[in-house]
């Protein structure tokens, strides 16, 4: 599913666009924690095709994504970014939206668009 | 090839993380592979997160030789584990709530470091703990 397809699905808002030419980037699957110690473990293996979707917007959000190599983390529940994660987010060049949607509602959105979970096996 | 120590702050969380941050750039810049550095940067990152909710801080070796082999050493200074087992346990965690409202905590730390590292290798004690990892570059 395309960046810009995740977007309008999730009728979501820009924080910080790094890095416009990944609007058209094909993401193939999603990723949905509060928890970055899961996301840590659950992505690791995956390649850098995984859109992150949390409602944890701390710097350590953005220090996940950077370790991940992930450039798109969508914010539920319409949270908006600190001073200093946003200084992050501009330095890893990530595209950072947020969503009026709960973490539930926009997995389902996505998942019913056609966008799949990771393999957690 | 490279040998360097890095220094972790106890209960620095604003800064959690940059040291795993600094090691993956300069591994990117020597040309090791994303799929490797991804790894790396998952264990480091994790075991950077111990050191500072866990323990009172310490200090961070990096060596890569001229083989291509990465070994990360995590050397705090204390209060040790006091049950391994139970710490390599998924979903066991001991993270107090600042830790958790940060995302941690979750139980999966020294899990996780082990499943993406090459070689795991792990010594605790009151006066600290060693963990020694490795990655075939």
């Amino acid at each position: 599913m395309l960046a810009k397809d995740i977007i309008n699905f999730l009728d979501a808002k820009p924080i910080f666009i790094g890095s416009p030419q990944l609007l058209d980037k094909e993401y193939n699957n999603c990723f949905a924690s509060d928890l970055m110690s899961d996301a840590l473990a659950m992505i690791s293996n995956e390649d850098n095709s995984t859109v992150l979707l949390t409602g944890c917007c701390n710097v350590q959000s953005l220090r996940t994504a950077e370790m991940l190599d992930l450039d798109l983390i969508i914010y539920v529940r319409g949270k908006i970014l600190d001073s200093d994660t946003l200084e992050m987010a501009k330095d890893l060049r990530c595209n950072v939206y947020t969503t009026q949607f709960t973490l539930f509602d926009a997995c389902g959105i996505l998942y019913s668009q056609g966008l799949k979970g990771i393999n957690a096996k | 090839m490279l040998n360097k120590d890095f220094e972790v702050v106890n209960q620095d969380y604003q800064n959690m993380g940059k040291v795993s941050s600094q090691i993956k750039k300069m591994l990117l810049e020597i040309g090791f592979d994303p799929k490797i550095l991804r790894r790396i940067a998952v264990a480091s990152y994790e075991a950077e997160i111990n050191m500072v909710i866990h323990a009172y801080g310490g200090n961070i070796h990096m060596d890569v030789d001229d083989d291509g082999l990465i070994t990360l050493i995590f050397h705090d200074l204390g209060p040790g584990i006091p049950d391994l087992t139970k710490a390599m346990t998924p979903g066991w965690s001991t993270a107090n709530e600042k830790a958790r409202n940060l995302g941690f905590g979750a139980g999966m730390g020294l899990v996780n470091i082990k499943r993406v590292s090459d070689t795991f290798d792990i010594k605790t004690s009151p006066e600290g703990t060693i963990l020694t990892i490795s990655f075939k570059g």
